[in-house]
């Protein structure tokens, strides 16, 4: 039923300005997979010419061993929920969900089994009377992704479907998206630039920017082995403080790197070959920072307490930001300069062009 | 809470009396004056007395009345249709962000703005006899020519076609701005979920813009009925009546032959019909699926 997905150099331009930029993507059968980047750097774009509503400039799209791109998006058998949910306002529930089966004379009883079996799983079998207008935006939400199931399509392509939802609608739906694929195993490609929803969901993420996919990982992957240094900063919160360097040098167990203002830092980053210092930066996260007697002197701007442990936003003595990690129980205060150490495993290393080098591996 | 609120209604209801004492002088005043004149024996210099309901006896006894009604009902029935026909196949064709679809509207929209004298004047041209642009194609095909204006039947032919020219601008414009109002996924969906072109026209497009085909239709027929300017102009109700609508036969009593008590008798009677007609369009077509 679900099928894998092969996006092969694709290339998109709106006139003269080119959104995407000879884009390759291999997704497995039955992957959860997320698109996540900033608003504009075309996550959109790339799903509409999966589901056909954007047209290919160059390269080519693969769904299970058929080539789609040159398909009309009913004919690919894919499905798609919207940002909007876009349901026909004039049709009821079971209309909206019974339209797409019509339209290709799926028999009646055929789609009332799969209208109702979907209703079920996604408990709107009370609602299937009711005009979209009459529901709650949870309720059109399920809606929406009931319209996509009854389909049973070979995968399915998600928009942001989680931004119209308040908080509290939205975690809950996020868990209950996760159910659905665990149950249906089949293909989703879930387009957001929340990174929580991308950490929670994904099987893989698709990082994108600029034009490019920046870096494709699991999620833990994409945490802790960041590829590039856009993508350290993007992913994870608070966002990876970054600090420029100025020299680096052979440490004990790495490359040392010295911070103007600051001092050395030593870190396990194996020291690369022929690297450069000019340009470089090192990205450290709060939670491997830790107050100690020795280590950052860092000046307390901000103190953010999230119950568990604190956050405190502050600066070095040459200016650049840190965020660093306290216990729930933290007695320091604004304007306090406290020390803290830093877990010399888990920082990252960036050189000019903005490419990572972690602590252990080959990269 | 109670008071503000009130308060507010209150003021809610002050700005809208200076509106509603035009309304009522405009309207209601001049609706009460010609029913009361058309219980009179009058005419264009003064009033001779009530008479009762011998107005209205001699409109309905009199068979160029009923030939007008008809000619009326007739033209209606035929134009309106056809204005919200094309207005919604124009709607349809130029509802496109393209330079020359904006352009088009403006042409199609041109004919609404010219006054009903250059309008016949226009028409006139196409279809009069001898050196007529129709007149002349006919002879070049070698074909009888018709005599538009002056042939039974085809004098308010010709007078419809003249009509719809002129009328077409507003319901294009009307229909247009409900299309545009159409959210752009929508036809997403329906093109993810396999709908035909037919099958998006019929299920997305027509109930979205529904309220306005109606509210077009409503428009028309009001409008219609009160047939005028161009019957007047181009056939002058000939031949033997068979265009003349209601309005130019109440024109004709009471500026003519100067029976103001009569002709304010067929004008109520038109009103009457036209609210009927109206309030029937909207009570037949906003039954069934609301939206
Ligand atoms: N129809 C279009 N015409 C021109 N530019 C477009 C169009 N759609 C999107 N873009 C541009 O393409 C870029 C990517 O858009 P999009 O895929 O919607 O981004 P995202 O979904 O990641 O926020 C943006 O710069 C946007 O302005
Ligand atoms: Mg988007």
């Amino acid at each position: 039923m679900s099928a894998a997905i092969d996006i092969r150099h694709l290339t998109k331009r709106f006139g003269a300005l080119t959104v995407l930029d000879d884009i390759s993507l291999q997704i497995e059968d039955g992957e959860f997979v997320v698109f996540l980047g900033p608003s504009g750097c075309g996550k959109s774009t790339l799903l509409r010419m999966i589901a056909g509503l954007e047209g290919v400039d160059e390269g080519e799209i693969a769904l299970g061993d058929r080539r789609i791109d040159p398909l009309p998006p009913g004919e690919r058998g894919v499905a798609m929920v919207f940002q909007s949910y876009a349901l026909y306002p004039h049709m009821t529930v079971r209309q909206n969900m019974a339209f797409g089966l019509e339209n290709v004379r799926t028999p009646k009883d055929e789609i009332e089994r799969r209208t109702d079996a979907a209703a079920k799983i996604l408990e709107i079998d009370h609602l299937l009377d009711r005009k979209p207008q009459m529901l709650s935006g949870g309720q059109r939400q399920r809606v929406a992704i009931g319209r996509a199931i009854v389909k049973e399509p070979k995968a399915f392509l998600f928009d942001e479907p989680l931004s119209n939802l308040d908080a509290a609608l939205r975690g809950r739906t996020r868990l209950e998206l996760a159910q659905l694929h665990q149950r249906l195993g089949a293909t989703m490609i879930f387009v957001t630039h929340d990174q929580v929803e991308a950490m929670t969901l994904a099987d893989r993420i698709v990082v994108m920017h600029d034009r490019r996919i920046e870096q494709i990982g699991t999620p833990m992957e994409v945490y802790q082995r960041p590829a590039t240094k856009f993508v350290a900063g993007f992913v994870g919160s608070p966002a990876m403080s970054m600090l420029p360097v100025s020299g680096v040098t052979q440490g004990p167990s790495g490359a040392r790197v010295t911070v103007d203002g600051v001092g050395d830092i030593d870190t396990a980053v194996p020291l690369p070959p022929g690297f450069a210092a000019k340009g470089a930066s090192i990205g450290i996260r709060a939670e491997d920072t830790t107050p100690s007697d020795t280590g950052l002197p860092l000046t307390v701007d901000v103190i953010e307490r999230l119950g568990d442990r604190t956050l405190l936003h502050g600066h070095l003595p040459d200016g650049s930001e840190l965020v660093a990690q306290d216990t729930g129980r933290s007695t320091v205060t604004a304007g306090d300069t406290v020390r803290v150490a830093v877990d010399p495993h888990a920082v990252h290393l960036f050189d000019a062009d903005g490419r990572a080098h972690h602590a252990t591996g080959a990269d | 809470m109670a008071a503000p609120h009130r308060q507010s209604r209150l003021s809610n209801a002050l700005f809208a009396a200076p509106y509603l004492v035009v309304f009522i002088a405009l309207l209601v005043v001049p609706l009460i004056w010609g029913i009361y004149l058309s219980l009179q024996k009058a005419d264009l210099f003064g009033l001779y007395g009530f008479t009762g309901w011998t107005n209205y006896a001699r409109v309905l006894n009199d068979a160029l009345f009923w030939q007008s009604v008809r000619n009326t009902l007739l033209f209606v029935v035929v134009t309106v249709p056809i204005l919200v026909g094309i207005g919604l196949f124009l709607g349809l064709a130029l509802n496109a962000r393209t330079g020359g679809a904006a352009f088009m509207r403006g042409v199609y929209f041109s004919s609404t703005v010219l006054s009903v004298t250059i309008v016949t004047l226009i028409w006139r041209f196409v279809f009069i006899p001898g050196d007529g642009l129709l007149s002349l194609a006919f002879q070049a095909m070698g074909w009888q020519p018709i005599g538009f204006l002056s042939t039974e039947g085809w004098s308010l032919f010709s007078v419809g076609v003249a009509t719809v020219w002129w009328c077409i601008g507003l319901p294009m414009i009307l229909i247009l701005a409900a299309l545009q109002q159409i959210p752009g996924d929508l036809y997403e969906a329906a093109a993810l979920d396999n709908a035909s072109r037919w099958r998006t026209f019929t299920r997305v497009t027509l109930p979205q813009i529904r309220g306005t085909l109606i509210l077009v239709a409503t428009i028309q027929i009001v409008m219609q009925f009160q047939l005028f300017g161009q019957a007047q102009l181009m056939t002058n109700g000939g031949p033997n009546g068979t265009s003349r609508p209601m309005v130019l036969y109440i024109y004709r009593a009471a500026f003519e032959n100067w029976d103001v008590g009569q002709g304010a008798a067929a004008s109520e009677l038109l009103f009457l019909i036209i609210l009927v007609a109206a309030m029937g369009q909207y009570w037949v077509t906003s039954r069934g699926p609301r939206t």
